[in-house]
C-alpha cells in the first residue's frame, strides 16, 4: 500500500513522524506550500479521500492507503477547473503563495460555508490582497480585461503568472529538486548579548549525516549590513556572517550543514556554546543614556555608524525656520508621545536560499530576494570573490513587503555550500521570520505642534527615536525617510527635528513597507488632527489649509533634496473625495446601539523613489518566431510589475501583451538592476521597458526601412505580426531573419537611474463605532484617495492599495510582535501573532486622482507602499472623534482600547 | 520541514507494545504537528483503537452521550442530539465555532486531543466541563479511572493524566444533557482566539444554574446556585472565586480586559437562561 497523489502512487512510503506536507514536497508535489507549520495559515490545504485538510499537522503515515488531491490534480475534482479560472479572472492573488490553499478549500465549501466566507475561510491567510479580491474570485466575480494592440496600458489586464499559479506551476524559491542537496539548520543565541567562548561541535559532527558545523572561525572577517542598497555606504557595517558577539537572542551562532533536514537540526541540539554574558539593554531611551553597554562599542568610524558609544546607528538634527518664535505665535500648542510597535512583515514565504554550482564552477544563489544583483554583490564582497562567479535569481517570491530587501540566509548558505563543495539549502521556520529575521522599526515620536485659530500651522517640533535592535540594517534610511515627506508634506513656518536610530540587544528591525513614513505620520497626523479640534477648526478643513501645493518646494529640517520635487499634484482631488465621503450620510451600516461613532482621515506623501538614484534596467529583444523576449532585472513578488511592464512594452510596440514573454530578477540577464524596493517597480523599472521598448521599435522600423528601400520610413508602422507600410505587410519573424543576416541582433536595452523623482500622495478615511464596554472597533466605512498618477491598470494599481489597507489595519489593530524583559521574542508564530482574516478586513473604496506624472513611464507614480501609511492615523482620528479620547500607543487591540477608555489605565479620561 | 518530528522513528498502534521513554500518544496529530517535539520517539496511534465516535450510552445506571477522546471536531459537529437534549446542538456548534483553526483541522483534531493540550482557549474543556462530563482513563495494563471533566486540566498544559494513561471516553450526562445552555465568548479579534468562555448550565427540574469559565483562567473555574440567580449575582459570585492573579496573562487579552469581559459575559448568560423556560 502506498499513498497516491492526484492519481498516482508514490514509489516512496513516508517515515515516522513527517508530516503530509514534507512527504508531498519530498515527492516533488512542489504546489503544496510551507506557510506557517501550525496549520493557521492554510497554504498546505490538499485532499485526503476527498476531505480538506492541513498538510503541515496532518501525519504522512495515515495518508498510505488513501488518496491525496492537490493543487496540481484539483482541475479533475468537480468544480476544481471553474474555481481555478474564477481566480484567474478575479485576479484573486498577489504574490500567489497562498493561492493553491485558497483553491483548495474553496472548492471543498458547500453551500453554507459560502454564504459564511468570514467563517469558512479562517483557516486561510493572505498576506497581499486584502481579501476583497478573493471574495469576488469566490462570487463568480471578473475584474480582468482584454486589450487591442498598443491599447494596454489604463486597462485590466491579468499578471502574466496567473495560469502557473493557480495550477500549482509557479515556482516559489524552494520548489525545485536539486540533486544532491544538504540542508543547513542554525544554533541561535540564548542570550541577548555574551562573548562566545567556545563553540564545541565535537557531538554535532558525530550525527550521522552531518557534514559540517561552521562557526566564526570559520566566517570571513567581513563586516557588512544585512540591508541591500544602491549605495552600500548607506547602511552600517556592523555584521558577519558569524559573529564571535552575539546581540540579540535568536542570532546565529553556528551553521550546521548535514544530509537531511533532520540530521542538521539534531546536531544542532548537540553543538556546546560556552557563552561569557554581557551586559544588555532592550530600550532605546536606556540605551542612549551613559553607562549603557555599547552594543557596538568594538566598531570605528569605517564601520560607519554615528556614535558607537552612544548607541547610536544615526542621528538627524535640524531646523528649518524660527521654531520658538512659531510656538510663541501660537494659539494653541498640543504636546503629546506616540508609540509605533514591532510588526513583522509576515510574507507567506520565508526567507531561503539554495546555493549550488553550474558546470562551469559558477556559484548560483536561488533566493526568495527583492535585489539579487545588490546581493550578487555584497556575496562577492564578504567572500572576496569576483561577481561574474556569483549568479543570483529569484523563482516567484512569495511575498516581500521590505522583508526581502535584506540578506538573511543567502551569505550563510553560500559559506556552507563553500565549505562544504555540497549544493544547501537553508530555509527559515515561521518561528525564525519572527525571532530572527527583521520587524518593522518601532518609532516613539514625541511631537509638539503649534496653530493659530485663523487655521494655520505655526510651528512643529519633533523628537524621534527609532529602535534598529541589535544591527543597523536601514536604520539610516528608515529614520531619514521617516522624518521627510511626514513633515514635508506641510507648509509649517517652522519645524525643527532631533531623532537617533538606536541600538538594543533586540531583534534587528528592518525594510517594512513605508520605510519609516508610517510611524512618523501616525505621530504627526494625530497630533496635527488634536491640534486642529483644539483650536476650533475641523481636522479636515485644518489639513486641506495647510498642505504643501502644486508649485511649493518640498524642505525638512534635514534641507532639500535636489532631485525630489512635486512634479504632479493630486493631493488636493484626494482631500477632496475623502470630504465628499464624509459629507455623504448614510452610506454603510449602522452603528449598533450604544456604541460611538466616530469619523477620522489621515494623509500620507512618498517620494516615488529612494534618495541617491536607483537603476532599472531591461532588454528587450525580437524572438525568432515574431514575439518579444523581455528581461528585467528588478524582482516581482505580488507587487504586479511584470504585468505593468508588459502593458508598457506593448503599447510602445503595437502588440499584445501575449506576445512578450517576460523573465525576471537574474543577475545573469541583464547588466546591473538596485532591484525592487522604495516603490520603483513602475517608477524606475517601468522606464527602464519604456526606453527598451522605444529603442526597439526604432531598431524595428529601421531594419524594415533598410528592406523596403523604395517606401517612406515615416510611412512605416510596427503592428503584432508584421511592419506595415511600403507595399506588402513584412512579418516580424522575417524581420529577425533579416537582422540576424545583417549580424545586428535585433535587442534593445533601456536604463534608468531615478535621478529625478516626484510625489505620490495617499488619504485614508473611516467611520468607525466602538463599544465603551468591550473596546470593540468596528469599522463603518473605508475610503482611501490615492494620488498614483496616470493608473497603467487599474484593477492591478487599486489591489495594491487593498492590500496596503489591510496590512496597515492589522498593525493598527491587531499586530504586534512582542518580546520578553530580556529581550527575547514571544510571539513566533500566527496564533500568538494575528494576521488579518477574511473576517479582520473591512471593504475600502478606492478612488484615484486623475494626474499625469512628468517622471514616470507614461505618467505613471509609486503606488505600493504608500496606501499602508495614512490609515493608523486615520483610525486614530476616527477613535478620538468617537471616544473623545487621544490614542497614542499603537495597536488598538479591544483590551488597551477598554483598558484606555474605562481608566483603568490610569490616565485621565476626557467626560 | 521543521513540523516534520524528526526525532521520530515510528508510528505504531496504541497498544502494540509496552510503554517506554520518548512515547506519546497521537490522537488527530493537529497539536503534536504544530510545534517541534524533541523528546519524542515514538507515536502511539490512538486512532488504531477504532472507537465508536459518538453513542447514547448503553450504560443504564448512567445514561448520557459518550463522545470517544478520538471523535474528531468535524464528527462532534456533525452530531444531532435527540429531542430531549435541546441545548446539546447549539452548545456544541458555539464550542466548535470557538475554535480558532479552520474546519479543516476540524476534519482531523479530536475532542481527546483538544482537553489533553489543557490550553485555555480550548473550547472542548468548555464544552465538557459545561456538560459535566466525565473522563474515562485507561493504560496499557488494562486499569482505568474516572476523573470528572471539571478536574481534568491542573493548570496551562498540563492534565491529572500520567504520559502513559490515554484519554478514552467522555460521557455526558443525560440529567445535564436535559438542561438549558447558553454561551458567550470574547476575543481580541472576529473569530479570533477566545480570551474569556462563559457556559451557563440551568437544571430544568430545580432551576439551579452553574456557570464555568474557561479561556480567561488558567484552569475551568465554576459557580453553582441552587436555584436561579438574581441580576449580577453570577458575575459578583466568580469575582470573589478568582483571586487577581489568576485571570490568565498572555498576548491573547490583558487581564483586566479578561475579567470585565467575563463578569459581563456572565451576566449575558444569567439573563439568557432567565429568558428561557423549562423543557
Amino acid at each position: 500500500m502506498s499513498v497516491r497523489v492526484n492519481g498516482q502512487p508514490c514509489a516512496v512510503a513516508p517515515t515516522g513522524g513527517q508530516c503530509l506536507r514534507g512527504y508531498l514536497r519530498e515527492q516533488g508535489w512542489f504546489g503544496v506550500k510551507k506557510g506557517c507549520d501550525t496549520g493557521d495559515c492554510g497554504a498546505c490545504t490538499v485532499h485526503v479521500d476527498g476531505v480538506p485538510v492541513h498538510s503541515c499537522l496532518y501525519p504522512a503515515v495515515r495518508a498510505v492507503g488513501r488518496e491525496v488531491t492537490t493543487i496540481e490534480g484539483v482541475a479533475a475534482v468537480p468544480g476544481g477547473a471553474e474555481t481555478q479560472r474564477r481566480f484567474l479572472d478575479a485576479q484573486g492573488f498577489q504574490c500567489g503563495f497562498c493561492t493553491a490553499g485558497f483553491i483548495m478549500t474553496a472548492v471543498a465549501l458547500d453551500e453554507a460555508q459560502r454564504a459564511d466566507l468570514p467563517a469558512a475561510l479562517k483557516g486561510n491567510l493572505c498576506r497581499c490582497t486584502g481579501y476583497r479580491s478573493i471574495a469576488d474570485a469566490l462570487h463568480g466575480v471578473r475584474t480582468t480585461e482584454d486589450a487591442a494592440p498598443g491599447e494596454a496600458v489604463g486597462r485590466n489586464l491579468p499578471a502574466p503568472a496567473g495560469p502557473d499559479i493557480v495550477t500549482g506551476a509557479a515556482r516559489f524559491t524552494a520548489d525545485v529538486s536539486v540533486p544532491g542537496l544538504a540542508h543547513v539548520r542554525l544554533v541561535r543565541s540564548p542570550l541577548p548579548h555574551a562573548r562566545i567562548v567556545d563553540v564545541d561541535a565535537s557531538a554535532a559532527l558525530a550525527v550521522p549525516g552531518v557534514l559540517a558545523v561552521l562557526t566564526h572561525r570559520d566566517a570571513p572577517a567581513a563586516l557588512f549590513s544585512t540591508a541591500q542598497h544602491e549605495n552600500a555606504d548607506d547602511d552600517p557595517a556592523d555584521t558577519r556572517v558569524l559573529d564571535d558577539v552575539v546581540r540579540h537572542v535568536g542570532q546565529r551562532v553556528a551553521a550546521v550543514v548535514a544530509e537531511t533536514e533532520a540530521a542538521a537540526e539534531q546536531g544542532c541540539a548537540l553543538v556546546r556554546v560556552d557563552y561569557r554574558p554581557l551586559p544588555a539593554v532592550t530600550d532605546p531611551e536606556r540605551a542612549m543614556r551613559a553607562g549603557a553597554p555599547a552594543i557596538h562599542g568594538d566598531k570605528g568610524a569605517r564601520s560607519r555608524i554615528a556614535r558607537p558609544a552612544g548607541n547610536v546607528a544615526a542621528e538627524l538634527h535640524g531646523e528649518c525656520g524660527d521654531v520658538a518664535a512659531g510656538f510663541a505665535a501660537a494659539d494653541v500648542v498640543y504636546e503629546e508621545t506616540f508609540r509605533t510597535q514591532r510588526v513583522q512583515h509576515a510574507h507567506l514565504e520565508t526567507h531561503c536560499a539554495i546555493v549550488s554550482f553550474d558546470p562551469d564552477g559558477r556559484i548560483v544563489v536561488r533566493s526568495s530576494t527583492q535585489t539579487p544583483f545588490l546581493t550578487r554583490r555584497a556575496l562577492a564582497r564578504i567572500f572576496d570573490l569576483p561577481a561574474e562567479r556569483i549568479r543570483v535569481v529569484a523563482g516567484r517570491v512569495g511575498g516581500g513587503f521590505g522583508g526581502k530587501q535584506e540578506m538573511l540566509v543567502e551569505d550563510v548558505a553560500l559559506l556552507a555550500a563553500l565549505r562544504t563543495g555540497r549544493p544547501v539549502k537553508l530555509e527559515f521556520t515561521r518561528a525564525e521570520q519572527f525571532t530572527a529575521a527583521t520587524t518593522r522599526h518601532p518609532f516613539t515620536v514625541r511631537v509638539r505642534v503649534g496653530g493659530r485659530r485663523d487655521g494655520t500651522l505655526t510651528a512643529l517640533r519633533l523628537r524621534v527615536v527609532s529602535d534598529t535592535g541589535a544591527y543597523g540594517n536601514h536604520g539610516p534610511g528608515v529614520l531619514f525617510h521617516g522624518c521627510a515627506e511626514s513633515v514635508a508634506v506641510y507648509r509649517c513656518p517652522a519645524t525643527r527635528i532631533d531623532a537617533f536610530a538606536v541600538y538594543t540587544n533586540t531583534v534587528p528591525a528592518g525594510a517594512f513597507r513605508g520605510y519609516g513614513l508610517g510611524q512618523v505620520s501616525f505621530a504627526v497626523e494625530s497630533a496635527v488632527d488634536e491640534l486642529a479640534r483644539r483650536l476650533g477648526v475641523a481636522p479636515e478643513e485644518f489639513r486641506a489649509r495647510n498642505v504643501v501645493r502644486d508649485g511649493d518646494d518640498l524642505v525638512t529640517p534635514a534641507g532639500h533634496a535636489a532631485d525630489l520635487a512635486i512634479r504632479s499634484y493630486g493631493l488636493d482631488q484626494c482631500l477632496d473625495v475623502v470630504r465628499a465621503a464624509a459629507a455623504r450620510p448614510g452610506t454603510g451600516p449602522d452603528a449598533p446601539a450604544g456604541w460611538l461613532v466616530g469619523e477620522g482621515s489621515a494623509l500620507a506623501m512618498i517620494a516615488t523613489g529612494p534618495p541617491g538614484g536607483h537603476h532599472g534596467q531591461a532588454r528587450l529583444s525580437l524572438t525568432p518566431a515574431g514575439g518579444y523576449q523581455l528581461d528585467v532585472g528588478t524582482a516581482e513578488f505580488g507587487n504586479g510589475s511584470t504585468t505593468v511592464h508588459r502593458q508598457i512594452a506593448a503599447d510602445v510596440l503595437e502588440t499584445t501583451v501575449d506576445r512578450i514573454r517576460v523573465r525576471q530578477s537574474d543577475t545573469a540577464l541583464v547588466g546591473h538592476d538596485t532591484g525592487a524596493f522604495a516603490s520603483t517597480a513602475t517608477t524606475v523599472a517601468g522606464t527602464a521597458v519604456l526606453r527598451a521598448a522605444t529603442a526597439l521599435r526604432a531598431l524595428l522600423l529601421d531594419l524594415a526601412a533598410g528592406a523596403r528601400p523604395g517606401a517612406d520610413p515615416a510611412g512605416l508602422r510596427l503592428g503584432p505580426d508584421a511592419v506595415h507600410g511600403g507595399g506588402a505587410p513584412l512579418p516580424l519573424a522575417d524581420l529577425h531573419r533579416l537582422a540576424a543576416a545583417r549580424g545586428t541582433p535585433p535587442t534593445a536595452t533601456g536604463h534608468a537611474d531615478g535621478a529625478e523623482r516626484s510625489v505620490a500622495f495617499n488619504v485614508h478615511w473611516f467611520r468607525i463605532a466602538v463599544d465603551p464596554e468591550t473596546g470593540e472597533i468596528t469599522v463603518l466605512r473605508s475610503v482611501h484617495a490615492a494620488d498614483a498618477g496616470t493608473v497603467l491598470n487599474p484593477m492591478q494599481c487599486r489591489a495594491q492599495v487593498e492590500g496596503g489597507v489591510a496590512q496597515a489595519l492589522g498593525a493598527t489593530l491587531a499586530e504586534h510582535v512582542r518580546l520578553d524583559a530580556g529581550g527575547r521574542v514571544t510571539t513566533t508564530g500566527f496564533r500568538d501573532y494575528h494576521l488579518p482574516t477574511f473576517a479582520d478586513v473591512p471593504r475600502t473604496e478606492v478612488h484615484f486622482a486623475r494626474t499625469a506624472d512628468p517622471v514616470g513611464p507614461a505618467g505613471a507614480k509609486s503606488m505600493s507602499e504608500s496606501p499602508f501609511n495614512p490609515v493608523a492615523a486615520a483610525m486614530a482620528n476616527a477613535l478620538r472623534d468617537a471616544t473623545g479620547v487621544r490614542f497614542t500607543d499603537l495597536p488598538f487591540t479591544r483590551d488597551r482600547v477598554w483598558h484606555r477608555l474605562s481608566g483603568a489605565d490610569g490616565r485621565h479620561v476626557p467626560p | 520541514m521543521p513540523v516534520d518530528l524528526f526525532t521520530v522513528q515510528d508510528v505504531i498502534a496504541a497498544d502494540a507494545d509496552a510503554w517506554r521513554e520518548g512515547d506519546r500518544w497521537l490522537g488527530g496529530g493537529t497539536h503534536l504537528f504544530a510545534q517541534p517535539q524533541p523528546q519524542v520517539r515514538r507515536l502511539r496511534d490512538l486512532t488504531t483503537l477504532a472507537w465508536p465516535p459518538l453513542r447514547v450510552s448503553p450504560d443504564p445506571g448512567e445514561p448520557g452521550l459518550d463522545v470517544a477522546a478520538t471523535c474528531t471536531v468535524a464528527e462532534l459537529s456533525r452530531y444531532a442530539p435527540p429531542p430531549c437534549w435541546p441545548s446539546l446542538g447549539p452548545l456544541i456548534r458555539d464550542c466548535c465555532d470557538a475554535f480558532l483553526a479552520s474546519f479543516k483541522v476540524w476534519n482531523v483534531a479530536t475532542v481527546g486531543g483538544n482537553l489533553c493540550a489543557a490550553l485555555p482557549a480550548g473550547p472542548m474543556i468548555s464544552l465538557v466541563t459545561a456538560a459535566a462530563g466525565s473522563c474515562l482513563i485507561r493504560d496499557l495494563a488494562g486499569r482505568q479511572r474516572r476523573v470528572p471533566a471539571t478536574g481534568l486540566v491542573r493548570d496551562v498544559g498540563v492534565t491529572v493524566l500520567r504520559p502513559d494513561e490515554y484519554l478514552h471516553t467522555i460521557r455526558l450526562p443525560a440529567r445535564v444533557l436535559g438542561g438549558r445552555f447558553a454561551l458567550r465568548r470574547a476575543s481580541l479579534h472576529p473569530l479570533g482566539r477566545s480570551a474569556a468562555l462563559v457556559v451557563g448550565h440551568r437544571d430544568p427540574d430545580t432551576g439551579a444554574v452553574t456557570l464555568w469559565v474557561t479561556a480567561a483562567t488558567r484552569r475551568p473555574v465554576g459557580v453553582a446556585l441552587p436555584g436561579p440567580p438574581r441580576p449580577g449575582e453570577l458575575a459578583e459570585l466568580l469575582d470573589a472565586r478568582i483571586p487577581a492573579a489568576d485571570w490568565y496573562d498572555d498576548v491573547h487579552g490583558l487581564p483586566a480586559w479578561r475579567r470585565r469581559m467575563t463578569l459581563r459575559l456572565a451576566e449575558q448568560v444569567r439573563a439568557e437562561l432567565a429568558r428561557v423556560t423549562a423543557p
